[in-house]
């Protein structure tokens, strides 16, 4: 009986946070009473083990099961049977304390299920983990228990280490993957882990240095630029920072792909675990060693309930994007053999390995996968996966349910070649949605194609990921546990069931997998989705509205009124001028348009400076009285409705509201009865004439998000309370600051970066009766002098520098 | 030839298609045979000799006057007010009226040594001119004299400063009226009569007052009881007013009131089809109208938009009479009615009328859908004495476009009122109750009214009270070829055709109605038996 061979034995478990570690962990407190199980935690950032050890391991509902069998006594039993021990397999010796050491040194039993999983791991870090993992806890167990020998004067016992592998190790061949060790295949290369190691760690030094280069960091500083615009010099900097890290993460993927690949393993998952097997049994010593080498570890056939998973691992984002439309082929032979098993049976299986203990005669591999003995055909899932969802479909945003695509099956390169023409031209046609100068819904489109690219872009990245896995043509043989299993008795067999001859596929599919995939992706599941949609702007709305106190800071150009300080100059200008002389103006600031866009996309507040000059000698008090009929005559006319009535609104409900612009004030005085408070630019005063020169730098940039601060304190209030509406991604820095960020007709960089924040954006139009002008030109003012003022003819000042 | 009275035209099949006015376009509809189509008086001939006319109204004032000239001295106060943009409609062309009568008025203070002038538009709670409207009302010389030396002023109802409260009516009503009109030693208000509900003691009681003092009759009740407000007897919106000029003179005012009518010549030569009538069309006019119509359907609407603002009539005066304020608003409707009226025998199930591009209140603006309603069911449905041209119970088919649109700088207030307060409620005494005194009172409104060129906060609820009697009076509004959503947000029908609109109708007067088209232009007084 397994439950006799293990009862009083302490078994540690590395890797319990992980999904096969969960659900062995669990298994063994429900099914093997009387063990006690130590699990090696690393510490997280925040939490201590112990407190992972609640949270991510008791609290998953893989315990639901356990703890409605055991109620009140859980608790106690868990405190009795299960402890925790700091330790990280990623470094040497694994950092353990004394109090872990003593612990780890007492176990039997080993079972050293902690890897990076992920397929697209960056060398490095696949190396620190798969490679050295096993090695690293086969050192330590060593060390232990020659210290305890040392101590106690007996001779050394050592534990059993069951290291959980994956069958790919052995995989870049058709036909027969036998259970044997690495070092005995005949299809594996010889590879020297050591050099690996210190190559890998090589790569990611040199790498990051490459990454440092003056033209990288420019290249960097560019796609941020280009991203986010003029969105000031802090949130640049993260970005290019963040932008240099993930380029760096990126390439030591791609070398760790491009290794394994020519190596002949499918990725670096399956590359650095090959190697791991090496290392381990190089450096084992004495220490009993036995691998178990799991295909691809799927949910629960039924323990602890079927469809139990965790995270959303390898076949599930396929599958779902497949279910939502998005991936439209997938590589793969009808006939070819997906090897997928249930995680219940996997966890079964090393419960009997560890009963059963090490094979005397050395090291010895398990393979546990259905391939061979309970083949699923691709073209057999695929017509699964397809019925299934073409009745029970998902829904799109619009309520409507969507039409799975049907696959052809065909070659990985065909789809790869498609996929990747598709990504370049929807990243070619979303480059120049940004660069057009459009606002509002018709930016959306940009918006709309940057997800269209990224949906493309993933489902690139799961064929090159997966593709290998589903076209993969060994068989991996499992002669050895399967012997086990029928060496168990029947009520060992029944309870730790891990034939895969069991599993009908069909059910599995069907009743078992699908349901539990699709509840986990959280997909729209009935037509009720945009009423759902909706109901969400509907509640950012009220939020914002709300009767709490807030307070609210809005931007002018764009945000309030569709218009700039270069049409406010050139009305105001145009107003003391002849025809003649108002049409050279307005002829000149035109040509001077694309300049001056330029300079304002590189520096807003350089560009203000430089433009106000040109209202050097400009009599003050005759402006500050034609400011009246500017808002009339232009600004007004381009006033946004709605967003005075939701400034208004903001002051009916008690909120404090704020104006911050680089506009002058004189030219956003008509506006101050909206607002309590207004930042906005000033300039110097001689003699009754402007100079030209601002008396303060405008507040642009991170200065808004500072002003912001200020003013929600100064009402008693945080930026938590604070709404800021604002149009363009040189706000960005007010709207990170603020609680509730309203994203005003954005371009199509900041409709981006709204969508993929879930900020709330509005379309606030002109009103359609005001006349319409192209140009910004002013009434002549009656008793216009007939000679142009001296301040609109030094034109030599105005010149933006 | 003199000019031929209006008449009533009784549709055969041998009758031409009807023209229609449909905002900034017209259309030409073929009316159910039996149809009634109602027909102005023909343009009257103007007087020989304006200015001369002009001088010998001021010199042989009606009532209990004096002649202006003994009503002047060296050292007086002396203040004009005239009336605003809203009048006359369209804007006239040169020279105004307005321009003509103060002339004549400055000439006569001149002569007088009079110095202390000042002129006051009198806006009321109406948006402000612009400095090119008031040039043009004025002319260039006038407007040049007064303007530069800040005498040239528009009333401002907001500016506590500059408004005096002169007492209660035995009514109980506020009379509050501007300071500087009240305090001069002469008043002299010039009017453009261009309808009957125009001049008498409306023209400063209203067009000089506060909110404070308007509030009393622009108001549901008052509006309920006018039938119509086109005729002062019957029309509790003149009483109110008539009591107050009667205060406002017992407090000491000095007025002096000078009245001018026109006659219909509303457009010119090339748009001389508009008043004709449709059988009499010559072949240019056949011409002109598919020229120009087909012009229009082509135009993208800012354009026929500003073409019509641009069009001045030729409108020429056709009496003005000076003097007491209630002799001289007798004469005055005396000679309205002499052009305006028609006799119309009978009510009828079904009128229909078609909307042109402007009203009072959009004049070098937007007609937006609250202006809409207010012209057919303020305006053009309260054309009529003795009774309603409708009978209670009966429809209204209108013809417009209906946009939904709003000059942002000159109605902000109307933007929020159709948005707010029409989405939740058309109930005009629930309005008046919930919303009137939020929107009168607004600061912002109150800020855009006296800084900038928007009609006061409270102006669109009363451009909705004025639609008050026929509301009450009517079991159905249609509107043809509108906008439906605008439509329906006024709380009407819409329909895309008449014959989609007859048949409307129909669930509401039953089958077979009666039907009377109101044919404008020329703009005309229904006098229904």
């Amino acid at each position: 009986m397994i439950t006799d061979d293990l009862a009083g034995r302490r078994i540690a478990v590395t890797g319990a946070t992980g999904f096969l570690g969960t659900a062995l962990v669990e298994r063994l407190l429900r099914s093997v009473p009387e063990c006690e199980i130590i699990v090696v935690v690393r510490p997280g950032q925040r939490q201590g083990p112990g407190e992972r050890t609640r949270r991510e391991i008791l609290r998953n509902d893989c315990f639901d099961r356990l703890r409605g069998e055991l109620g009140e006594r859980f608790d106690d039993v868990i405190a009795r049977r299960l402890h925790t021990i700091a330790g990280d397999v990623g470094r040497d010796g694994l950092a353990l304390d004394e109090a872990g050491r003593a612990l780890l040194g007492s176990c039997d039993i080993v079972i050293h299920a902690a890897a990076s999983v992920t397929f697209d791991a960056p060398l490095d870090g696949a190396v620190e983990v798969n490679l050295l993992g096993p090695s690293r806890v086969a050192d330590t167990l060593r060390e232990l228990a020659a210290e305890r020998a040392a101590r106690e004067g007996v001779a050394e016992s050592l534990p059993h280490l069951i290291a959980v592998s994956t069958a790919y190790v052995n995989s870049g061949h058709k036909g027969d993957a036998a259970e044997e060790l690495i070092t005995s295949s005949k299809f594996v290369s010889k590879i020297d882990w050591r050099a690996e190691v210190r190559a890998a760690r090589r790569a990611r030094a040199d790498e990051d240095a490459t990454s440092r280069s003056p033209e990288r960091l420019a290249a960097f500083h560019r796609s941020a630029r280009s991203e986010l615009g003029a969105a000031g010099t802090a949130l640049l900097a993260e970005k290019t920072e963040h932008l240099r890290v993930d380029w760096v993460h990126d390439r030591m993927v791609e070398l760790g792909r491009g290794r394994a690949r020519a190596l002949g393993w499918p990725d670096a998952y399956a590359f650095t675990k090959s190697l791991g097997e090496n290392a381990l049994l190089d450096i084992r010593g004495e220490l009993p060693v036995t691998f178990v080498r799991p295909s691809i570890v799927e949910s629960a056939l039924s323990q602890p309930r079927p469809g139990w998973i965790r995270g959303f691992r390898m076949a599930e984002p396929v599958i779902i994007s497949y279910a939502r439309g998005l991936l439209r082929q997938f590589p793969g032979v009808p006939e070819g053999i997906v090897d997928v098993i249930p995680v219940d049976l996997v966890v079964a299986a090393l419960i009997a390995v560890a009963a059963i203990g090490p094979d005397p005669s050395g090291p010895t591999v398990y393979q546990v996968a259905s391939g061979v003995r309970n083949p699923l055909r691709y073209g057999q899932l695929v017509d699964l996966v397809e019925r299934w969802f073409t009745e029970r479909p998902l829904y799109d945003h619009r309520g409507q349910p969507i039409v799975v695509p049907k696959w052809s099956f065909p070659g990985r390169g065909r789809v790869q070649g498609q996929l990747r023409r598709a990504t370049r031209a929807l990243g070619a046609a979303e480059r120049l949605v940004n660069s057009l100068p459009l606002r509002g819904e018709r930016a959306e489109g940009g918006a709309r194609l940057e997800e269209r690219r990224v949906q493309a872009e993933r489902a690139l990245s799961y064929v090159e990921l997966y593709g290998a896995y589903s076209e993969t043509e060994a068989r991996f043989r499992m002669d050895r546990t399967v012997r086990l299993f029928e060496s168990l008795d029947a009520a060992d067999r029944a309870a730790f069931c891990f034939d895969p001859a069991v599993i009908d596929w069909r059910q599995y599919i069907e009743d078992v997998h699908l349901p539990s995939v699709v509840e986990h992706a959280r997909v729209r599941t009935t037509a009720s989705g945009k009423r759902t949609m909706a109901s969400r702007e509907e509640r950012s709305l009220k939020a914002i509205l709300s009767d709490q106190p807030r307070c609210a800071a809005f931007d002018l150009e764009n945000t309030l009124i569709a218009s700039n300080v270069v049409e406010s100059y050139a009305w105001l200008a145009t107003r003391h001028l002849e025809r003649v002389e108002r049409a050279r103006l307005v002829a000149g600031l035109l040509a001077e348009g694309p300049k001056l866009l330029r300079l304002d996309r590189r520096d807003r507040s350089d560009f203000l400076r430089a433009f106000y000059r040109r209202y050097d000698g400009a009599p003050a008090d005759q402006l500050r009285l034609d400011s009246y009929e500017l808002y009339s005559d232009l600004l007004g006319l381009r006033a946004f409705p709605e967003a005075i009535a939701r400034v208004r609104r903001h002051r009916a409900l008690g909120h404090r509201t704020l104006l911050i612009t680089g506009a002058l004030d004189f030219v956003v005085e008509p506006l101050r009865p909206l607002f309590d408070e207004i930042v906005c630019a000033s300039m110097d005063e001689r003699d009754g004439k402007f100079t030209g020169e601002l008396t303060q730098s405008p507040p642009t940039g991170e200065a808004r998000a500072l002003l912001l601060d200020e003013f929600a304190r100064a009402q008693g209030l945080s930026l938590c309370d604070a709404v800021a509406y604002a149009d363009s991604t040189s706000d960005l820095p007010m709207l990170e600051a603020a609680g509730f960020p309203v994203v005003v007709n954005p371009e199509a960089k900041l409709a981006a970066i709204a969508r993929r924040r879930g900020w709330f954006i509005e379309h606030w139009k002109r009103s359609a009766g005001g006349p319409r002008r192209t140009l910004a030109i002013a009434t002549r003012r009656p008793g216009v002098q007939t000679r142009p003022p001296s301040w609109l003819t030094k034109s030599s000042a105005g010149e933006a520098r | 030839m003199s000019p031929r009275p209006g008449f009533v035209l009784e549709v055969d099949r041998s009758t031409p298609a009807t023209l229609i006015w449909h905002g900034e376009g017209f259309r030409l509809e073929r009316l159910p045979v039996g149809s009634r189509v109602v027909y102005g008086p023909e343009p009257l001939a103007p007087l020989a000799n304006s200015d001369q006319a002009i001088r010998h109204a001021l010199d042989n004032p009606l009532g209990d006057s004096k002649p202006l000239r003994a009503l002047l001295y060296p050292g007086m106060r002396l203040t004009i007010a005239f009336d605003d943009i809203s009048l006359p409609l369209p804007p006239m062309r040169p020279p105004d009226v307005r321009q003509r009568v103060i002339e004549a008025v400055l000439d006569l203070a001149a002569d007088s040594g009079v110095d202390d002038v000042v002129l006051i538009a009198a806006l009321a709670l109406h948006r402000r001119m612009t400095d090119p409207e008031l040039r043009h009302a004025l002319g260039d010389r006038v407007f040049e004299a007064f303007a530069p030396h800040g005498l040239l002023l528009q009333h401002d109802a907001e500016d506590p400063q500059n408004l005096i409260h002169l007492g209660f009516t035995d009514h109980g009503e506020d009379v509050e009226i501007n300071r500087r009109a009240a305090e001069s030693d002469l008043l002299i208000y010039v009017n453009i009569n261009l309808s009957a509900m125009d001049g008498g003691h409306k023209s400063v009681a209203t067009g000089l007052a506060s909110y404070r003092s308007l509030k009393h009759h622009h108001n549901v009740r008052s509006m309920m009881n006018s039938h119509s407000f086109m005729d002062m007897h019957h029309s509790e919106l003149h009483s109110s007013n008539w009591r107050m000029g009667r205060l406002i003179a017992e407090s000491g005012v000095k007025l002096f009131q000078i009245e001018t009518t026109l006659n219909t010549d509303t457009f010119p030569e090339q748009l001389g089809f508009l008043q004709k009538r449709e059988w009499e069309w010559s072949l240019r006019d056949r011409a002109s109208f598919l020229a120009t119509s087909s012009a229009l359907e082509r135009m993208p609407g800012e354009l026929s938009r500003r073409i019509f603002h641009a069009v001045r009539a030729p409108h020429d005066l056709t009496s003005v009479q000076a003097g007491a304020v209630e002799a001289v608003h007798e004469s005055t409707l005396a000679n309205l009615y002499r052009q305006q009226l028609v006799e119309v025998s009978g009510q009828t199930d079904v009128l229909t009328m078609g909307l042109p591009y402007i009203g009072p209140y959009n004049v070098n603006s937007t007609m937006n859908p609250i202006l809409v309603a207010c012209l057919g069911l303020g305006y053009f449905f309260n054309l009529y004495r003795g009774k309603p041209l409708v009978r209670e119970g009966g429809v209204v088919i209108i013809s417009h476009p209906t946009p939904w649109e709003f000059n942002p700088v000159h109605h902000p207030s109307y933007i929020d009122f159709f948005e707010q307060v029409l989405a939740e409620t058309t109930d005009m005494f629930e309005i008046e109750a919930k919303y009137e005194e939020s929107y009168a009172t607004d600061p912002w409104y109150v800020h855009l009214y006296r800084t900038s060129y928007a009609y006061h906060g409270v102006h669109p609820l009363y451009m909705w009270y004025w639609c008050a009697h026929a509301l009450q009076h009517l079991g159905r509004v249609i509107v043809v070829g509108g906008d439906r959503a605008a439509v329906h947000r006024l709380g009407f029908s819409s329909a895309s055709t008449f014959a989609d609109a007859l048949e409307l109708a129909e669930d509401v007067v039953g089958r077979d109605p009666t039907i009377t088209h109101l044919h404008v232009p020329s703009l005309l007084m229904a006098d229904v038996t």
